[in-house]
This record gives structure tokens, C-alpha cells and sequence, in this order.
């Protein structure tokens, strides 16, 4: 389904409206507080609770990233130093507030990683956002490599490989809340997490976050518009760090740990991950990649130890397939869906979605044989999988695996075209309507 | 007539290779100004070192009476000059009308604010509506820049490079490539965007040039041949054979 966006791209992109629509902001809003607060109600379980948690401080993160990528065009590779710098001051500064050392509620301790996160923003920022392009990328590895090898060779701060321990609760419950149970720390991350989207969405709408899109487009004819590009992308990337580091004050309290394993590359390509596979091009793309990647991440972990060669395989297919991420497949529907028109391409979707699974069933059969045979000491060579039996030792199941694995690859290939006619149609439908 | 833009010697070179070789060039106030010349005469070069793109050799450049000579692109665009380019230079994946109000942003004194809201600034939206509307684009207002056509993106161009209400504009080649009606509407689009602006333009096209200059500069390898009315230049028998005799043939 996902096989062709390039044509599913619209002849005459509509650029949606950017005046202020108060009305429909305070809906949306209004909307996205609503799901955050029953969420939890309708998740009851202790283990959809810290998921959801996660989720949260992931969206706050994945945002603060796309204020990088998708807005101003700057590929860092080290988002995560901001987050977990911001997590380590956060967790130093609840073990001061424990000693008695000053007063902090815990409420307001994510606005302290917000501005260590700033702080260190303003420092990384000052040298790295000079260059835009290949050499930013480059720049950014560097600190972000700088900075974890930094995490070794200071224990005192950083607290060696074990981290550092903190603990959430402090002195007496404020009005009831302790921050003990897990539901008061989530409805604390959906209380930031919500005030953080606005103010990463308003963003968006002022001067420096138009300018940010400017220099994303073209950096160089900014130049000629009075505006220093540099500074454009100083003040993103100092905003975005601020964001960041709320996101890792959040994950101090969450987790009441802090390791090094937070600001290093794993989880500065985590973010990427987040951010591109749910769309960089639109505002809640990232929202939806940070929820998604979130959630696999967990579920998938729990069901096979291959995981994260589905969840890299599914990445590639993302950049392959769907560069704009799933915003993008959401955003390139909408047209015909407001114009009636997306009857036409359901029996297409549907046709090739079940090849598609079929596919993906075969292929996922043959993977798990494969760490079967790897793993077979440990593992056994027989399991069960999709309810059947599956034994690696006989011939009858591989040939089995690979026969569905092809025979829904060569249906999904052949079923593509009813989908590509579909589209040719609605375009042509579409062109017309907008000429008349 | 006082004078909008002075450039005293300048001298450009590229490695070993002289581009700029010591030009002088008087731009008066209002004045409308054609620089002419072969391919490879330096033109382009000419404009990138006025609006600070590349770095002068020697020599220097006045804006206004104020020396820009070396100046950051952003800092000369500050002071009241702005230029279009050759090659369409635009942002595409903005709306037409954003890019014109981003344009026009910084001369409306908001910098880099990240406390005010865009949809409540009105003065600056409705300068990008009134730019909209002259270039002729008020259809095409909300469609992407990137899919718009070639000659609606060449009066983009233009848009974005008056936006700002630079007193100085520098515009390259701003018909190229364009069909006869469509250089003739580019022509009094030109006329009534600069009314009593100072305007430098290369431009190759004859028509355009002697319907639109007050004076022009003729610029061969690098120095300019001569400087005068249209039919000065018309008549200039240098200028004749260097360069109109060998379009004439």
C-alpha cells in the first residue's frame, strides 16, 4: 500500500490556511487534553500506564527534534545530549532537593531540565549551527560521541556505568499528589507534554519558526531577505534543546534512573527514527512516530527477540517508500477523501493489503526459524507460531515459509496496478474539479 | 541628482582568472539602470559583489553613502538593497504568500521574534496581500511556490525582492526564458513595482532594455565600455561593433 507515494503525490498541493483560526486551535487542543485524560482510564493495566508515560515524554522529544529537521532543515545526530544532560541536572537537582539542600516542587523540576538543556544548547549550538547541511550532521556526531565519552570519564556527575538513582518523592504530598503512583507522574508528563505541544505548535506561527521553514528551503536567499540564516538556526536549535531537556526531566522522574545510555547515539537515532518515520513535513507527524515507534518498541520486545530487525526493516521501508512518513499517507488522502472520491481506491488498498500480509507472514516465518536455527540451544528447534507448528529440522516448513513468503510478494507486485490506476483516476477527477 | 549606488575600481578575481577588471559605476537616485553585455562579461559577478554573495578583490562599493564594500548579504539587504537572481531563487515548499511576507519580514522590525504571533501581525499581512496582489498572483495565493509556472515564479521572484521596500533593486535577467507576452507583462510589472526606486537590471533582451532604462552601462570582459542614454549607447560606435553589431548579425 505504502509502495508508491511518489504517485500518490497531489498534482496542486493546497498550502492549508495559516491564519489564526482561535476557534479550531482551542478544539484541537481541547481534544488532544480529552485523549490524554482518559487514556489511562481505558489502558488500565500497570505495564499500558509507563508505556503511556513513555509515550509522552517520546512526543515531547520527537517534537523538539522535528524543530531541528522538519522546520529548519538541520539533521542532528545528537538530539539525545540535550535530553539526557537535562535528565542528569534533573536527577542531581531532586537528590539536592532530598538533602534539604533548596526547595523545588517536583511539579516544576522538567522546567530545570528544560533550562539545562538550554544551557547546553547555547554551547553545542554556538559552534554546530555555523555549518548547515553534511557538515552540521558532522559536527553534531562529534558532540554527541564528545559527549558520551565525557559520561565515562566523569563518574562524579554522571554516576560511571550504573548512573545515577533518584527518587521522585519528596517531603509531603502538595495538595494530595506525592508523585508516588504511577498515575500521578503520567497525568504530570501529559500535563508538560500538552503545554509543550502548544508552545512548540505557536512556535511555528511566529517569525523566527517562519524563518526556521525559510532557511529549511533555502538558506541562501534568506541571506538576501535581510536575515542572518546562522542565527535563524542558533535560536531553533537553542529552543529545541530547552524542549528536549523538559523531555529529559520528565524521563528523571519517570524512571527515577539516569544512565549514560540517555545523551548517547542509540538514542539520538532513536529520535530520528521517531520523528522521520511519522513524518518530518507535518507538526503531528512526529507525534504519531513517537507513539508508533514507543509502542513497537515495547509490544514487539515482549513477543520476539528479532525485533529490532522488524523495526529496522520497517524503517527502511518508511524512507524507501514513504519519505514523508505517515502524515504523509494520512495528508495525501486528503483530497479525495473531501471530494468523495476515496470509495475508488478502497478495493485496490484492500487487495493489496492482503498480499501484503501474506507476506509479511511468510517473511516473518522464515525469520523466526532463521533465530531458531542461530539460537537453537537456547531456543529449541521447534515453536509455535500464527497457531501452527513450526519444526526448523524438516524441510516442509521452510518450504513452506518461503512458498507464502513469494507467493505474496509477486501478488502484492502484481495487485499494485490496480491501485496506481485508481489513484490516475482520482487525479484526473481532481485536475478537473479544481479547473472548473 | 544624488547618487543611490557608487562602485569605485572593483576588481574580482577567481584563482588566477580576473572576472572584474576595476569597474566604476554612478547609479543616481530613481534612476532606472540596464547593465548590457556579451555572456562571460562579468554581469552576474557584478550584481554577487554589490549584494555581497562573493567577497570583493579590491576596489569598493557605497550604498546610499554608506560603504558596503564587503558587507554581510543580510547586513547590505538592511540597508535598503535587495536583488532578485538569474536562476529562480525562492522558497519552494512555502506558499507564494509566505514567502512574500517572509520577505518583507525583517524591514517590518520583528527580527527574530518567537513571542509574536504571525496571524496577528496585520500590518505585515497585509503588505504581503497588497505584494500578492501586484505581482498579479492573487490567485495562485496559498498554492506552493515550487508548482507554480516558470514565468509565475519569475514575478515571484521579483515580489520577494520588493517586498522589503528596498530603495536599491538589483534585478538579473528578470525576462529570461519568458515568451513575448510574457516579457511585455513582466516589463510593466517591472515599471510599476520600481516606480521611483533606484533599479540596476542585466538583461539581455533589447526591448526590454530600451523600453524600461533611464541610462545603460555596457560591461565587456570585465570593465565597463561605456556609460549613457539609450540612445547614446544606440549610437556608440565601440559599443557597436563589441557588442550590438554581433547580436545584429
Amino acid at each position: 500500500m505504502k509502495a508508491d507515494t511518489s504517485a500518490l503525490r497531489m498534482p496542486l498541493p493546497a498550502v492549508p490556511d495559516t491564519r489564526f483560526a482561535l476557534g479550531r486551535q482551542v478544539a484541537t487542543w481541547g481534544l488532544v487534553a480529552a485523549v490524554m485524560i482518559v487514556l489511562p482510564m481505558l489502558f488500565t493495566q500497570g505495564f499500558s500506564l509507563s508505556m503511556l508515560s513513555q509515550m509522552g515524554i517520546a512526543v515531547i522529544f520527537a517534537l523538539s527534534y522535528n524543530m531541528l529537521l522538519g522546520q529548519t532543515g538541520m539533521l542532528s545526530f545528537g538530539h539525545a545530549v540535550h535530553f539526557g544532560l537535562g535528565s542528569f541536572v534533573c536527577a542531581h537537582a531532586l537528590n539536592r532537593i532530598g538533602a534539604g539542600e533548596f526547595g523545588l516542587p517536583v511539579t516544576l523540576i522538567p522546567l530545570v531540565g528544560g533550562f539545562a538543556g538550554l544551557a547546553f544548547g547555547i554551547v553545542f549550538g554556538y559552534v554546530t549551527t555555523k555549518r548547515s547541511g553534511t557538515p552540521f550532521a558532522m559536527i553534531s556526531l562529534g558532540i554527541a560521541e564528545m559527549v558520551a565519552a565525557s559520561a565515562l570519564m566523569f563518574p562524579g556527575f554522571f554516576g560511571g556505568e550504573g548512573g545515577i538513582t533518584t527518587n521522585r518523592v519528596l517531603g509531603d504530598p502538595v495538595m494530595g499528589v506525592s508523585y508516588g503512583p504511577q498515575i500521578e507522574v503520567y497525568y504530570l508528563i501529559a500535563g508538560w507534554c500538552l503545554a509543550c505541544m502548544i508552545a512548540m505548535f505557536a512556535l511555528t506561527q511566529t517569525p523566527l519558526g517562519r524563518m526556521a521553514n525559510a532557511v529549511r528551503d533555502n538558506a541562501e536567499r534568506v541571506r538576501f531577505v535581510g536575515y542572518n540564516p546562522t542565527r535563524v538556526r542558533y535560536w531553533m536549535f537553542c529552543l529545541a534543546s530547552f524542549f528536549a531537556g523538559i523531555a529529559g526531566g520528565l524521563a528523571t522522574i519517570n524512571y527515577e534512573i539516569v544512565t549514560a545510555e540517555t545523551l548517547g547515539l542509540m538514542a539520538s537515532g532513536n529520535v530520528l527514527v521517531m520523528a522521520f518515520v511519522g513524518g518530518v513535513g507535518h507538526f503531528f507527524g512526529p507525534v504519531i512516530g513517537a507513539v508508533l515507534v514507543s509502542f513497537l518498541q515495547s509490544a514487539l520486545s515482549t513477543y520476539t527477540k528479532a525485533w529490532l530487525l522488524y523495526f529496522g526493516l520497517f524503517f527502511v521501508m518508511m524512507v524507501l517508500f514513504a519519505p514523508g512518513g505517515i502524515a504523509s499517507l494520512f495528508a495525501v488522502h486528503g483530497a479525495p477523501l473531501r471530494h468523495g472520491l476515496f470509495r475508488r481506491l478502497i478495493p485496490g488498498y484492500l487487495l493489496s493489503g492482503v498480499c501484503l500480509l501474506v507476506m509479511v507472514l511468510g517473511f516473518v516465518a522464515l525469520v523466526e526459524m532463521l533465530y531458531h536455527v542461530e539460537q537453537g540451544a537456547d531456543m529449541g528447534t521447534e515453536f509455535d507460531l500464527f497457531g501452527l507448528h513450526i519444526d526448523v529440522t524438516g524441510a516442509a516448513s521452510w518450504l513452506a515459509a518461503g512458498a507464502v513468503f513469494i507467493a505474496g510478494l509477486v501478488l502484492f507486485v502484481l495487485t499494485l496496478p490496480v491501485i496506481r490506476r485508481a489513484w490516475t483516476h482520482v487525479h484526473g477527477e481532481l485536475q478537473a474539479r479544481d479547473a472548473a | 541628482m544624488s547618487v543611490a549606488l557608487e562602485l569605485h575600481d572593483v576588481r574580482k578575481s577567481f584563482g588566477r582568472t580576473q572576472i572584474i577588471n576595476g569597474v566604476n559605476l554612478t547609479v543616481g537616485k530613481s534612476e532606472r539602470h540596464a547593465i548590457i553585455g556579451p555572456n562571460g562579461a562579468g554581469k552576474s559577478t557584478l550584481f554577487n559583489l554589490i549584494s555581497g554573495r562573493f567577497p570583493l578583490s579590491s576596489g569598493s562599493i557605497v550604498l546610499d553613502g554608506q560603504d558596503i564594500t564587503n558587507s554581510a548579504p543580510n547586513d547590505i539587504n538592511r540597508r535598503g538593497l535587495a536583488r532578485s537572481f538569474q536562476i529562480t531563487n525562492i522558497f519552494a515548499k512555502m506558499s507564494v504568500f509566505e514567502n512574500v511576507r517572509c520577505a518583507l519580514l525583517w524591514s517590518s522590525g520583528h527580527r527574530y521574534s518567537f513571542w509574536h504571533r504571525m496571524g496577528f501581525l496585520s500590518g505585515v499581512n497585509e503588505r504581503a496581500q497588497e505584494i500578492v496582489e501586484r505581482i498579479g498572483l492573487a490567485r495562485r495565493r496559498d498554492r506552493l511556490a515550487g508548482v507554480l509556472s516558470y514565468a509565475e515564479q519569475r514575478a515571484l521572484e521579483i515580489g520577494i525582492t520588493i517586498a522589503g521596500g528596498a530603495e536599491v533593486i538589483l534585478l538579473d535577467e528578470p525576462t529570461a526564458g519568458m515568451s513575448h507576452s510574457e516579457t511585455a507583462d513582466a516589463v510593466e510589472l517591472i515599471r510599476t513595482v520600481t516606480q521611483g526606486k533606484t533599479l540596476v537590471m542585466v538583461e539581455h533582451d533589447m526591448g526590454v532594455i530600451f523600453g524600461l532604462a533611464d541610462r545603460i552601462s555596457v560591461l565587456v570582459y570585465g570593465k565597463v565600455l561605456a556609460t549613457g542614454t539609450p540612445a547614446q549607447i544606440r549610437a556608440n560606435p565601440a559599443v557597436r561593433e563589441a557588442y550590438l553589431g554581433a547580436v545584429a548579425e
